[in-house]
């Protein structure tokens, strides 16, 4: 445990009488991808909105590199470097890629109250966020308005912005929902090479890609998590099969 | 190197202005005060919806109380020439304070009178969103309204007159021609400061608050103290407009304090066309110039504000602005 970047421990959440995260402990360590998967309704959305601050748990903590974060706001978290990328793409659609990815730089440098010096002429914001465009093997888009981007391309904006953050760990919602096979494999590469600077958190219902992908796999169901292992043990693990996988 | 090209939203700005600039200096060379009133009366609303400009435009913040920072602006500057006047002091505890008529002194009491009303309004009115927002913003001008109402210090109801214009040192302010370019001047300033604002960082943390909260607040940046510094510095720009339009009338009252003054304001921003740096001008030229030539024929001019409002917001999302240069560019 001495190398959990991120930790949950014991977190609960209820809406009324449903209790949509029922005592979930979970880790994430440098240098993995873990994937959380579960069929819909489980209660992931619930579980992303406690680690990422739009909801706060009834119990438990949520833990950045040692530090409890579990009262802070999205933004202290996100500060933090707790970077994200939404199920739902959430970009500015009118601003271009190098804008979206230009106000996380400014988030992670913590200058905001700057009234003078024009952005677009700040070296100290425009580069770092070419460099993260660039990771993503979007340079020829930079210039171009998120509106005018393909839906694989969006989603590679949004970890490029969640990357822009220098994040100590990474959360990424469904990545793949709506690529295609092609789109989908391009991912799946990028990732495998991000994984050993910044350990990823991955919420997914693409099956290949998380077996392909994950070091580890827990599998909530019904708010409840009921197992984790690495992939293989998942694969054989009965009550997956049961609960998710279909047999 | 290549030259920039100039965008014809640029040359529509420039026209504006120029116009705004060169008519009162005809109207003047003519004899014709009244016309030099009418350009400086333009400049002085149109500064007004600057500020407001920031706040609805580009900030997402729909204020409809701005009339209570216009009309504080104004009674900073009629209390102070009040004073001046009688040569009784504003404030005689805890410290004296005198009434003064330089406007050098009464446009920075007047800015940070407004900085420090919006600072509480806004503080309290920005932890809602939506209508919730509208409807705050609107009881917080009224309670302000009400009080100049019930204060008879400074004339309550039937407000409070300025026999002599506040002087600028140097220049002969009393001379119509010369308190126009004060005004045009202040509305310059409150543009190029609008368009440098929005360029900068704050800006562009303000428009990603606009444009999608969440957005910003993943990038580590919390959305709501941006939102109020936001909502300050348009009230300060919206108050100082107030100030000016005391002394351009010789009267502050009550009116310039009431709902009809915040939606006349808000008017003029639609109509020239939200978040657009000149939407404020031209909005104002259209207003004010519709005020006076319909108001002249008929007392019902409203009605036809009303029309061509409605057309605005049906056919002409962009407002004025919108039909002269075009849809909004982004960067």
């Amino acid at each position: 445990m001495s190398d959990a970047v991120l930790t949950l421990s014991h977190l609960h959440k209820s809406f009324g009488a449903l209790q949509a995260t029922q005592d979930i402990s979970l880790d994430l360590r440098a240098g993995e991808i873990h994937a959380l998967i579960g069929p819909n309704g489980a209660g992931k959305s619930t579980l992303i909105g406690q680690i990422t601050g739009h909801l706060t748990p009834d119990r438990g903590k949520v833990q950045l590199a040692g530090e409890n974060i579990t009262a802070l706001s999205v933004a202290q978290r996100a500060r933090r470097g707790l970077g994200r990328s939404f199920q739902v793409s959430s970009l500015a659609d009118s601003l271009s890629v190098l804008r979206n990815v230009m106000i996380a730089v400014q988030g992670l440098q913590g200058h905001s109250f700057r009234f003078w010096k024009p952005v677009h002429r700040d070296a100290s914001l425009v580069e770092p966020a070419r460099a993260a465009i660039a990771r993503m093997q979007l340079e020829s888009r930079a210039e171009t308005p998120v509106s005018e981007l393909s839906h694989g391309e969006r989603r590679q904006v949004e970890v490029a912005c969640a990357l822009a953050l220098k994040p100590r760990a990474l959360l990424l919602d469904e990545p793949m929902a709506g690529l295609g096979p092609e789109g989908s494999a391009r991912l799946t590469e990028l990732l495998e090479e991000l994984k050993h600077e910044v350990p990823i958190l991955l919420i997914e219902h693409d099956m290949d890609a998380v077996f392909r992908l994950a070091d580890r796999i827990s599998v909530l169901v019904a708010g409840q998590m009921i197992a984790h292992g690495v992939s293989d043990e998942i694969r054989a693990n009965p009550l997956v099969r049961e609960a998710y996988l279909g047999d | 190197m290549t030259v920039p090209r100039i965008h014809r939203e640029t040359w529509v700005n420039w026209t504006l202005l120029g116009l705004l600039l060169v008519a009162p200096v005809i109207a003047n060379a003519l004899g014709e005060v009244y016309y030099v009133n009418l350009a400086t009366r333009i400049a002085i609303v149109a500064m007004a919806a600057v500020g407001l400009n920031l706040a609805i435009g580009y900030g997402g913040m729909i204020s409809f109380g701005h009339a209570a920072f216009f009309g504080l602006g104004g009674y900073v500057a009629g209390i102070s020439a009040f004073h001046a006047f009688d040569m009784t002091p504003v404030l005689s505890w805890p410290v004296t304070m005198t009434g003064t008529d330089n406007l050098l002194v009464i446009w920075p009491a007047a800015m940070l009178a407004c900085a420090v009303l919006a600072l509480a309004i806004g503080s309290i009115s920005l932890r809602t969103s939506g209508v919730y927002f509208i409807m705050i913003t609107l009881a917080f001008a009224q309670m302000i309204y009400y009080f100049a109402v019930s204060w008879p210090t400074y004339g309550g109801e039937d407000g409070l007159p300025i026999y002599l214009r506040n002087q600028f040192p140097g220049l002969d302010s009393n001379d119509p021609l010369s308190f126009f370019l004060i005004c045009f001047v202040a509305l310059v300033l409150a543009l190029a400061i609008t368009a440098r604002l929005m360029q900068s960082r704050f800006g562009a943390a303000l428009s990603m608050a606009r444009i999608n909260e969440t957005r910003l607040a993943t990038a580590g940046i919390a959305p709501y103290p941006i939102r109020l510094v936001a909502f300050v510095i348009s009230a300060v720009i919206t108050g100082l407009a107030g100030a000016l339009f005391a002394d351009l009338n010789g009267f502050v009252g009550p009116s310039m304090l009431s709902w009809h003054r915040s939606g006349e304001i808000m008017v003029i921003v639609i109509l020239g066309g939200v978040g657009r740096l000149y939407g404020p001008l031209s909005g104002a030229i259209l207003f004010v110039l519709m005020e006076t030539l319909l108001g002249g024929l008929t007392e019902y001019w409203l009605l036809f504000l009303g029309l061509v409002l409605l057309f605005v917001v049906l056919f002409a999302r962009g407002g004025v602005m919108g039909l002269l240069a075009g849809r909004a560019r982004h960067e």
